[in-house]
């Protein structure tokens, strides 16, 4: 018979001591506020390993808004930080939502609590979906690069200091065709091509007198150092070796490798608390919906998952500020 | 009752007041990152770029705020709030403080030019 007894979930509610609780809150947001400080300390782990290789290799950093400049419908504009600025405002609003739902909770508002979950809940997928979007363009790049013999990434600039792609280098594309199972030998398969080899662009580039070359190194004002025509040819000549388009785990044409991993790995971890919180949400949402906190008597629950919510906010506060401001 | 409902007005008050704020510190960021006035980028303070301090200061301040204010850390009692913020303010200052220190030395080692970067 034990077990078949429903629990309110309000017997117990504060933590010990007797009729002093000393922290005056209940056992479970106690044990919400001490998981998001475990995970608060994770997240900024991994932020400092950021900021330790970001000052290792500050020269060849990439700049952020000349990485994160698309935004939806505008092609070929340039568009610094406007999307990710939308993302941050889309999940600030949502956590305004959550915590309304809160307030509504604590009014025993059970429709006002419904309505502000379901927008937590699309906000939050408002915001997945950014997220992946802005992967796509990391991952697709803009106007590709090139890499030297030590791994270094140097781009291309025209005479006033714009960015040049290297489809307006390369004269024609003398690629070769990658080789599939069907068409080559049947166990292994080609790497990605690039859409032009290194000979394509080094001869595109000695036929353009407009060209510049862009080396990762920082005068000492800090922006990076733009070689003149005689010094851009002579590096490219000696020390060009790979065509790099986009980005992945190995090479990316934005600069240092280790953005790229760091940018897969702490936004893809956020993307994934991200995705947890909304999985959160949708089952508190159709507790809500079912009047379970309504027989129980008290909204505790959503406050709870608010806190999670917010915090997934905060950690995106900070995300922000270090891959896209600083 | 009706004390009841009037502060249930007013935290919604503030709430719709914190995410003014939290909006026009955004904005704030974001214009402050696209333009890049040149004295914030050529000027440091502690190895830091002036415009990245001003970055970290509002976010420091965003953070509080989604804290206090949408976390209802402002209504905990004095021991939860240091237990949770103060384990994680001075642990987390203090891994930054090494590691960003030590991110800088290694760099300055392979600017002297100790390990060539183009070989």
């Amino acid at each position: 018979m034990e077990a078949t007894v429903v629990k309110t979930g309000t017997e117990g509610k504060t933590w010990g001591g007797g009729d002093h609780p000393p922290l005056k809150a209940s056992y479970g947001k106690l044990m919400m506020w001490f998981f998001i400080l475990s995970d608060a300390l994770t997240f900024s782990g991994f932020l400092a390993a950021y900021g330790f290789s970001r000052y290792k290799f500050i020269d060849s950093w990439p700049v952020a808004d000349e990485v994160f400049n698309h935004f939806p419908f505008l092609h070929g504009v340039d568009a610094p930080m406007y999307y990710v600025a939308l993302m941050t405002f889309i999940l600030i609003f949502s956590s305004v939502t959550m915590v309304l739902a809160v307030s509504a909770g604590h009014q025993m508002k059970k429709n006002k609590v419904i309505f502000y979950m379901f927008l937590t809940v699309i906000g939050g997928l408002i915001f997945l979906g950014s997220q992946a979007w802005e992967w796509k363009n990391f991952i697709q790049g803009t106007y590709g690069a090139v890499e030297t013999k030590s791994g270094r990434i140097i781009q291309f600039l025209d005479t006033e200091g714009n960015r040049v792609a290297l489809s307006d280098i390369a004269i024609e594309s003398t690629q070769r065709q990658a080789h599939g199972r069907s068409s080559g030998i049947w166990y292994s398969t080609d790497e990605t091509l690039t859409t032009f080899t290194i000979e394509d662009i080094k001869k595109g580039f000695a036929a353009n007198e407009n060209l510049l070359v862009r080396i990762p190194k920082l005068d000492e004002k800090g922006h990076p150092i733009q070689l003149n025509r005689q010094q851009s040819l002579e590096t490219l000549n000696t020390d060009a070796i790979r065509v790099v388009e986009g980005a992945n785990m190995y090479r990316n044409e934005y600069g240092t490798p280790l953005f790229a991993n760091f940018f897969f790995f702490i936004t893809g971890f956020h993307g994934f608390h991200v995705f947890t919180g909304v999985l959160i949400n949708i089952i508190i949402f159709f507790n809500v919906i079912l009047g379970t906190y309504e027989r129980r008597g008290s909204y505790e629950m959503v406050e709870k998952v608010g806190l999670y919510w917010h915090f997934v906010d905060l950690v995106w506060v900070f995300v922000f500020t270090f891959f896209y401001l600083v | 009752m009706a004390h009841d409902a009037t502060s249930h007005e007013g935290s919604e008050k503030r709430i719709w007041h914190v995410f003014i704020l939290l909006t026009i510190l955004t904005t704030a960021e974001v214009i402050l990152g696209i333009i890049k006035p040149s004295f914030l980028v050529e000027h440091k303070f502690l190895a830091l770029k002036l415009l990245n301090w001003i970055f970290i200061i509002l976010t420091i301040v965003k953070a509080y705020y989604i804290t206090w204010a949408f976390m209802h850390m402002e209504g905990e009692t004095k021991g939860l709030r240091r237990a949770v913020v103060w384990t994680a303010v001075f642990l987390i200052s203090y891994l930054m403080f090494i590691l960003l220190v030590e991110g800088d030395y290694i760099h300055e080692v392979y600017k002297a030019g100790y390990i060539k970067y183009n070989f």
